[in-house]
C-alpha cells in the first residue's frame, strides 16, 4: 500500500492543486471576483436561508386547465360544423353539452355523420409519441358524436400549459429587475420561482399570481339588473362579477358572451397616469386585428357600455362617447402605481394557460441570512481548529498529516460545489462539518490499527501499510452505507434536506481520497526518506 | 513528546456481560420513547402540518409569551404555537391553516407578519414560512419514506457485505436510535421539521459507521480465532475498536458542541439532534448491534464457504431437513 509511483504521486498532486485554486473564487468579495478569468469565476451559490430572498411554489390548477381545454374544443367545434364553403356546407348540430368532462352532440342530418367525424379528426392531433390522438371521437346511437379527451391528450395539455407557463412566469420576475432568480418547472403540475435578495414576496406574488386573462366584452344594453339577479339573463349574456373594491357598489354586470377583443391581441401595456382624474391606470396598445375590431365594434356601440374583464372579474364598464381609433385604450379601475405595473406586466407577458396558486412560500430577510453565515462561519472555525489541535496532541506526526489532508479536503469540497454550481444551505454548512468529523474518522481508524500492529511487534513501515489496508476496509463499507443515506436524501428531500445532501455526498468522496490516498503519500514519502525504526503515534 | 491516549492501552472491558441489563434498559427506553410521542406528539413544524411560521426577533425587551399569545391570537388566524429560540431575543410564532378557500391561505402568512408588525412595532420577522395543506402532506410523506427507505436500504447492504445477522443487528441498533431521536423531542417539544428528517438520516450514517467498524473486526476475529467462545470473542472485538470509538465520537463531540454553542439558532434543534445521536449511536453499535449477534447465533462458520467447510471439518456439516448434506 506504500508504493506510490510516479504518475500516481503527479495525479494526486494536480487534483489537490486543482482543489486549491478553484476553492478560491468562493472566498472572494464580488468586485476581485469580476477581473478574474471566466474560467475562474465559478463560486459556490449561497441558499435563500443564507442570501436571504423568496422561495415560491407555484401549483398548476389541473381542473381549471381541462375546463378551459373544453371551452375551447367546444368553440372548435362549433367552428368546425360551419363549413368553409359557405352556409351550404353547414352541419346542422344540436343538444350541444360538455357535461362529464366530455362533449357530445347530435348531429340533425344522419347523412353528414361521417363528414361531421371527419372534420373533427381534423381538429385533433396525435399525442407525443403514444400513438394516440388527443381526443377519442365515437358515434353512439348512430347520431351522436362524443369526443372524451385521452389520459395521453390531457397528459401533454399539462406538460405544454406548464412549459409555456413556466416561459411566461420567467417573463413577469425578470421585468421585476431583481437578480438572478430561478425559476424552474418541478413534478408534473408545479413550477419553483427562487428570487435571492427579495424582502417582500407581495409584489411577486401580485405578479405571479394573476392569470392575467384580459377580455373587453360588451355590457347587454337590454338587461335588467334585478332581473338578472332573479336568474333570468338575457340568450347569449352572462352575469359577471366585479373585482372585489370595483363597480360603485354594483355587484356585477351582465354582459354579452362573445369577447370583442382579448388579451392576446395586446402588442404592449404599460402603467400610466389617467389625464383628468391623475389616478394609475393601464394603458394598452392592440395589434392591427386588435385595432381595426375595436374601432368597427366602439364605432358601433357609441352610448353604449363595454366592460373591461380581468380573469373573469369586471375591472371597469365605461361608456363608448365616441369610436376609440387608433388602436390604444387605459384599463382604469382602483389601481395603485404598484398594482397597475404589476397588471402592465403581467398583460405584457401574456395570459398564463393555467391558474397558479402559491402552495409555500418561504422567504428569509438578508439580514437573518448574514447572520447565520457569520455564526455558522465563526462556529465552523472553532470546531476545524479544536479538531485540528486535537488530532496534533493525540497522533502527534500523523496527525499533522490528517490535518494537512483536512484543509485539502475543504478546499476540494468548495471546489467542487463550485464547478457544479451547487448551492450551500444552512443544513449544508451543517453536513460540511459532519464531513470533516467524517474525514477525522477515517485518519482516527487508520492510526488506531496502525498502533495496534505496532503493539503486536511489527516492523514501522509494515505496521503503518498493514494499518491503512486492514482500515480502509471498514472505511469504505461506512462511507458506502452513508451515500446510501445521502442519495435517498437527495431523491426524496426537498430544499433543505437536499443541500444537505449535495454537501455530505461530495464530502464523502473527497474525504476518503484526501483521509486516506493523500495522508498515505505523505506517510509512505517521509518512510521512504527517513526509514525510521521506531513511530511515535 | 508523549502523545495522548484516550483509552489506555490493554483495556478490557466485558462489555458483554452486562448485555442483559443493556438490552432491558434500551427496550425500555424505545418503549419509553413511543409513549412520550404517542402521549405528547411532536411539535411538528410547518413542513409537516402546514400553516405559517414568522421568526420574530425583538429588538428591545422580548415582551413575556403570554402576552404575545394573545397579540397573535386577535389576528384572527387561530391559536399561536410560540417557540423560543437559544437565548436570543427571537421568537418562532406559528399559526395553522386557516380554513376555506386557497385565497385565504394565500394571503395568510402576510396577515400574520401584518398583524405581528401592527402589535409589537419594534419587532423584525426574519423569516417567513407558508406552506399549504397539500404540499406539508407531501414532505410527510416523502420525509417518512426516505427515513424507513434509508433503514431498509442500509441493512440490506450490510447483509450482502456481512451476514443475515449482521443486518438484523444494524437494523435494530438503527430502530433504536431513531426511536430514542423521536422520544427526545417529544420529550423537549423542540420544532420537528425537514432539518430534522435530515438530522435522522445524518444520525442513522453515523450509528452505521460505528456499526461497521465494530461489525469489520468482529468478522476480522471470526475468522483469526476459529476456536475462540463467541462473547470473549465481541469482548475483544469492542475493546480494539475502543480508542476509535472514543476517539471519533469525542471529536464530533467538539465539532457538534461549537456548533450548538456558537452557531446559527435557526438550526439548534437539528445541532440538538445530531448531538444526541452520536450518543445514542455510540451506545448502540457497542450495546445493541453487537450483544444481538449473540442471540442470532453468530459462528465461525459464519464466514467460511459452506461447502468448503463440509469437505475439511466433518463436525461442521449441517443436514437439511430432507437429509441432503450441504
Amino acid at each position: 500500500m506504500l508504493d506510490f509511483p510516479r504518475w500516481k504521486t503527479i495525479s494526486i498532486s494536480i487534483i489537490l492543486l486543482l482543489g486549491v485554486i478553484f476553492s478560491i473564487p468562493s472566498f472572494l468579495p464580488e468586485r476581485t471576483l469580476n477581473s478574474l478569468p471566466s474560467f475562474m469565476q465559478a463560486k459556490v451559490n449561497l441558499g435563500l436561508d443564507l442570501a436571504g430572498g423568496s422561495h415560491l411554489l407555484l401549483e398548476a390548477d389541473i381542473d381549471d386547465l381541462r375546463k378551459t381545454q373544453l371551452t375551447n374544443m367546444e368553440k372548435t367545434v362549433r367552428a368546425a360544423m360551419n363549413g368553409e364553403r359557405g352556409p351550404d356546407d353547414d352541419i346542422a348540430i344540436g343538444e350541444l353539452s360538455t357535461d362529464g368532462g366530455r362533449i357530445s352532440f347530435l348531429v340533425r342530418n344522419q347523412a353528414q355523420l361521417d363528414e361531421a367525424r371527419d372534420r373533427l379528426f381534423n381538429q385533433t392531433r396525435g399525442a407525443a409519441l403514444t400513438g394516440q390522438r388527443d381526443w377519442n371521437i365515437d358515434i353512439v346511437d348512430t347520431t351522436r358524436i362524443v369526443m372524451t379527451p385521452t389520459t395521453a391528450g390531457q397528459t401533454q395539455a399539462v406538460a405544454e400549459a406548464m412549459d409555456s407557463a413556466r416561459d411566461i412566469i420567467d417573463k413577469r420576475v425578470n421585468a421585476l429587475g431583481t437578480r438572478e432568480p430561478t425559476i424552474i418547472r418541478q413534478g408534473n403540475d408545479r413550477v419553483v420561482v427562487q428570487v435571492p435578495g427579495l424582502q417582500d414576496p407581495a409584489a411577486l406574488k401580485e405578479l405571479i399570481g394573476k392569470t392575467a386573462r384580459l377580455e373587453f366584452r360588451m355590457v347587454d344594453p337590454n338587461a335588467d339588473l334585478n332581473e338578472a339577479a332573479a336568474g333570468r339573463v338575457p340568450v347569449g349574456s352572462e352575469i359577471v362579477p366585479y373585482a372585489p373594491g370595483e363597480g360603485n357598489g354594483a355587484a356585477f354586470e351582465v354582459l354579452r358572451r362573445q369577447v370583442m377583443i382579448s388579451g392576446d391581441q395586446l402588442v404592449n401595456a404599460r402603467q400610466s397616469y389617467d389625464p383628468q382624474t391623475n389616478e394609475p391606470v393601464v394603458t394598452i396598445a392592440f395589434d392591427s386585428g386588435g385595432s381595426n375590431t375595436f374601432a368597427r365594434v366602439t364605432a358601433q356601440n357609441v352610448g353604449r357600455r363595454f366592460a373591461m374583464v380581468l380573469d373573469g372579474q369586471v375591472l371597469s364598464a365605461p361608456n363608448i362617447n365616441e369610436p376609440i381609433l387608433g388602436g390604444s385604450a387605459q384599463i382604469s379601475g382602483s389601481f395603485t402605481v404598484a398594482s397597475a405595473n404589476a397588471l402592465a406586466i403581467s398583460l405584457r407577458s401574456g395570459a398564463l394557460p393555467v391558474k397558479m396558486a402559491v402552495v409555500e412560500e418561504r422567504t428569509v430577510t438578508p439580514e437573518l441570512g448574514a447572520d447565520s453565515i457569520r455564526k455558522g462561519a465563526i462556529a465552523g472555525i472553532i470546531a476545524t481548529v479544536a479538531v485540528l489541535v486535537f488530532m496534533i496532541i493525540v497522533y502527534g506526526r500523523f496527525g499533522v498529516y490528517a490535518n494537512i489532508a483536512l484543509m485539502f479536503n475543504i478546499a476540494l469540497i468548495i471546489a467542487i460545489m463550485a464547478a457544479f454550481n451547487a448551492t450551500l444551505t444552512l443544513p449544508g454548512i451543517a453536513g460540511f462539518v459532519l464531513t470533516i468529523g467524517a474525514a477525522v474518522d477515517a485518519n482516527v481508524l487508520i492510526n488506531e490499527r496502525i498502533r495496534e500492529e505496532l503493539k503486536r511487534g511489527r516492523r514501522v513501515f509494515q505496521a503503518v501499510d498493514v494499518g491503512y489496508a486492514e482500515a480502509s476496509r471498514a472505511i469504505f463499507d461506512a462511507n458506502i452505507t452513508n451515500v446510501i443515506a445521502a442519495g435517498l436524501m437527495f431523491w426524496f428531500g426537498s430544499g433543505p434536506i437536499k443541500g444537505f445532501a449535495v454537501v455530505l455526498t461530495i464530502g464523502i468522496i473527497t474525504s476518503v481520497f484526501t483521509a486516506v490516498t493523500v495522508t498515505r503519500l505523505f506517510a509512505a514519502r517521509w518512510l521512504h526518506r527517513t526509514r525510521p525504526t521506531s513511530l511515535n503515534i | 513528546m508523549r502523545l495522548l491516549k484516550l483509552v489506555p492501552d490493554d483495556t478490557n472491558i466485558q462489555f458483554l456481560k452486562w448485555r442483559q441489563l443493556a438490552m432491558a434498559i434500551s427496550i425500555l427506553m424505545i418503549v419509553a420513547s413511543i409513549a412520550l410521542v404517542a402521549m405528547r406528539g411532536l411539535n411538528l413544524g410547518v413542513d409537516f402540518v402546514g400553516g405559517q411560521s414568522v421568526r420574530v426577533e425583538f429588538t428591545q425587551t422580548m415582551p413575556p409569551i403570554d402576552e404575545i399569545r394573545s397579540k397573535v391570537a386577535a389576528i384572527g388566524l387561530g391559536e399561536a404555537t410560540i417557540q423560543q429560540f437559544g437565548s436570543d431575543k427571537a421568537v418562532s410564532i406559528r399559526t395553522a391553516l386557516p380554513e376555506g378557500d386557497k385565497a385565504a391561505a394565500e394571503q395568510a402568512g402576510q396577515r400574520l407578519v401584518a398583524g405581528i408588525k401592527a402589535a409589537f412595532p419594534t419587532a423584525e420577522t426574519g423569516s417567513v414560512e407558508t406552506v399549504s395543506g397539500k404540499v406539508s402532506e407531501e414532505l410527510l410523506r416523502t420525509g417518512a419514506l426516505s427515513l424507513l427507505l434509508a433503514m431498509v436500504a442500509i441493512s440490506i447492504y450490510i447483509w450482502i457485505r456481512f451476514e443475515w445477522q449482521f443486518g438484523v443487528g444494524a437494523l435494530f441498533a438503527l430502530f433504536h436510535d431513531v426511536a430514542l431521536t423521536f422520544g427526545f423531542f417529544a420529550l423537549t417539544q423542540l420544532q420537528f421539521d425537514l432539518n430534522i428528517v435530515a438530522a435522522l438520516l445524518t444520525i442513522i450514517g453515523y450509528s452505521l459507521n460505528d456499526t461497521i467498524v465494530v461489525y469489520d473486526r468482529i468478522r476480522e476475529n471470526l475468522k483469526k480465532y476459529r476456536k475462540m467462545e463467541i462473547i470473549p470473542l465481541l469482548d475483544l472485538s469492542l475493546n480494539e475498536t475502543l480508542a476509535r470509538t472514543v476517539m471519533t465520537s469525542f471529536t464530533m463531540l467538539i465539532a457538534l458542541g461549537v456548533l450548538l454553542w456558537v452557531g446559527p439558532d435557526v438550526i439548534f434543534g437539528f445541532t440538538a439532534a445530531m448531538l444526541l445521536g452520536i450518543f445514542i449511536g455510540t451506545y448502540s453499535s457497542v450495546y445493541m448491534s453487537a450483544p444481538i449477534l449473540v442471540w442470532l447465533k453468530v459462528g465461525p462458520d459464519s464466514f467460511v464457504p459452506r461447502t468448503v467447510a463440509g469437505i475439511e471439518g466433518g463436525e461442521r456439516v449441517e443436514r437439511k431437513d430432507d437429509g441432503a448434506v450441504v
